[in-house]
């Protein structure tokens, strides 16, 4: 009789499935072409949606004469160190009030209380505090930074392993060696997801605090030209923004890389 | 110099609010250059007490000292069950923790280091990171570690328990190798018997409800070479006179 032979095959193969590269780029560049096309031929209005070529056309134009520039610097300036005071404040915090359970007690509370505020909303009292200026802005940027960082940052000190504060302690350290050599370490993982989240949000409160009360700024630019229609000027600006969100990702996202190499 | 442990008794709130006695009437003294072994079955309190003399958690009573010690601040080195190497250090900084806290200067941290890294047989490794090392290769570390702050009482709880069979065979003649060399006062918690009369000069045997010391066997053998040949039959002897000092209370554990 003959032996019946049934191989047996790997039935999950399609879980380590690998894609070509370029696949990433297909639908991004699939849009574009459409969205050419759709413009080219008249469909709809360039006032209204302005062909990519153009809006790349007029960005070019408005690289070279220095607006881009201008409310470019104005943007960056706002949000670097809004973000800046914001993370720093918060990883201080979050790591006091993580650690110190006295410092918890005293301000978990304030902290949950002002989070789901919608920062934006305090804008016009910013201002009638600090004035119209740049003060003002920061100020909401940083405020707007700072609560996801600190509740990233006390979740990812109570996240770390009690044993390896044992171990410290063990070997000599003192309390302010266990939060610099043990706490904070320990807690960057989570620190770094708090300032990836906080990352949108300063962008978010940067655009919404220019377009209430800036002269320049992309944020100003932006709704500057919705006002006056002139769509493809509008476009650039959403595209300086996206280009802005992007870097800032990989820029963390480099950071953490280089910082967190021991991570699993 | 002695570690002296004096009538160490803790009790613990459960979660009913009930008071629980972990440990009571405690005492023993742990002499120069002594490899002491605490056995006992799961929940006699064995951790609590190593947790005690190491000075990670107060007794309810009584107390812990060193006798005859002219530094002010004996230093302690603890391996943990949980190896508790840190994930940011290479094996290097690891070990050399202890000795930078110390204020101990670099050239010595490299010295000091090296020789004991070279002692655990991690050499090659001494720029990795604990997530690249075996488990065995991780507790070597964490061995390296606690050798390397030259401690007055070295403590151990249950270093091999996480590895393999083999590789903790391989790891108790290691350390029995490296304790010839270095002869450090040593407190040692197990639930291993094998292992407790294979590494120990003196074996304490603790009850479980409350932890008590059972009895306290010298292991009158030689401290090297005990699987051989000639003292297989009194090692098993004594690890079958422990054993039945701890099988009522083990069996007592398993059904709880």
């Amino acid at each position: 009789m003959e032996k019946q032979k049934q191989v047996i095959t790997n039935r999950v193969a399609f879980l380590d499935k690998k894609v070509p590269f370029y696949t990433s780029f297909l639908g991004i560049a699939g849009i574009l072409v459409l969205w050419e096309i759709v413009s080219r031929i008249g469909i709809v209005s360039p006032l209204f949606l302005p062909a990519p070529s153009n809006i790349v056309i007029t960005g070019w134009e408005m690289l070279v004469s220095g607006e881009i520039y201008g409310n470019l610097t104005a943007s960056l300036y706002r949000i670097v160190l809004g973000y800046a005071i914001g993370a720093a404040c918060g990883i201080l915090i979050g790591l006091i009030i993580g650690f110190f359970r006295t410092a918890d007690a005293i301000g978990t509370p304030i902290v949950y209380a002002i989070y789901p505020i919608p920062k934006i909303a305090l804008l016009p009292l910013f201002i009638l505090w600090l004035g119209i200026g740049e003060l003002s802005k920061v100020t909401i940027i940083a405020l707007g930074v700072f609560f996801p960082v600190v509740i990233n940052t006390f979740s990812g000190v109570k996240s770390v392993d009690p044993m390896l504060v044992k171990a410290a302690v063990t070997f000599g350290s003192n309390r302010i060696n266990v939060i610099r050599k043990v706490i904070l370490p320990g807690a960057l993982p989570m620190i770094f997801a708090g300032l990836k989240l906080a990352a949108g949000t300063s962008l978010l409160l940067l655009v919404s605090a220019e377009m209430i009360a800036a002269q320049e700024g992309i944020g100003s630019m932006v709704l500057h030209y919705g006002n006056l229609m002139i769509t493809s000027k509008l476009m650039v600006g959403v595209l300086i923004l996206s280009l802005l969100g992007l870097i800032f990702n990989r820029a963390l996202r480099w950071l953490e890389n280089k910082l967190i190499p021991w991570k699993e | 110099m002695s570690i002296v442990i004096e009538n160490v008794e803790k009790t613990f709130i459960d979660s009913k609010k009930k008071e629980v006695t972990a440990l009571k009437d405690i005492n023993f003294t742990i002499e120069e250059e002594e490899f002491v072994v605490l056995v006992g079955p799961s929940g006699c309190g064995k951790s609590t007490l190593l947790n005690i003399v190491g000075g990670l958690l107060s007794p309810t009573s009584g107390s812990v000292y060193f006798e005859g010690i002219k530094e002010s601040n004996p230093n302690l080195g603890i391996v943990f069950q949980e190896i508790a190497l840190f994930p940011w250090r290479t094996v290097f900084e690891n070990v050399v923790y202890g000795l930078q806290e110390r204020g101990v200067s670099k050239k010595q941290q490299q010295e000091i280091g090296n020789h004991y890294i070279d002692m655990v047989g991690l050499t090659d490794f001494k720029d990795a990171y604990p997530k690249q090392l075996s488990g065995g290769m991780k507790q070597r570390a964490g061995i390296a570690r606690a050798l390397a702050v030259e401690p007055d009482l070295l403590l151990m709880d249950e270093p091999f328990s996480a590895l393999d069979a083999q590789t903790r065979t391989l790891m108790q003649e290691e350390l029995l190798t490296i304790w010839n060399r270095t002869k450090l006062s040593t407190l040692y918690v197990t639930h291993n018997i094998e292992e407790a009369v294979y590494l120990a000069d003196r074996v304490i045997v603790l009850s479980r409800h409350p932890g008590q010391i059972k009895e306290i066997i010298n292991i009158d053998l030689p401290k090297t070479g005990r699987n051989d040949e000639k003292y297989r039959e009194q090692s098993s002897k004594y690890a079958d006179e422990i054993w039945q000092l701890i099988r009522h209370d083990a069996e007592a554990a398993l059904k709880e």
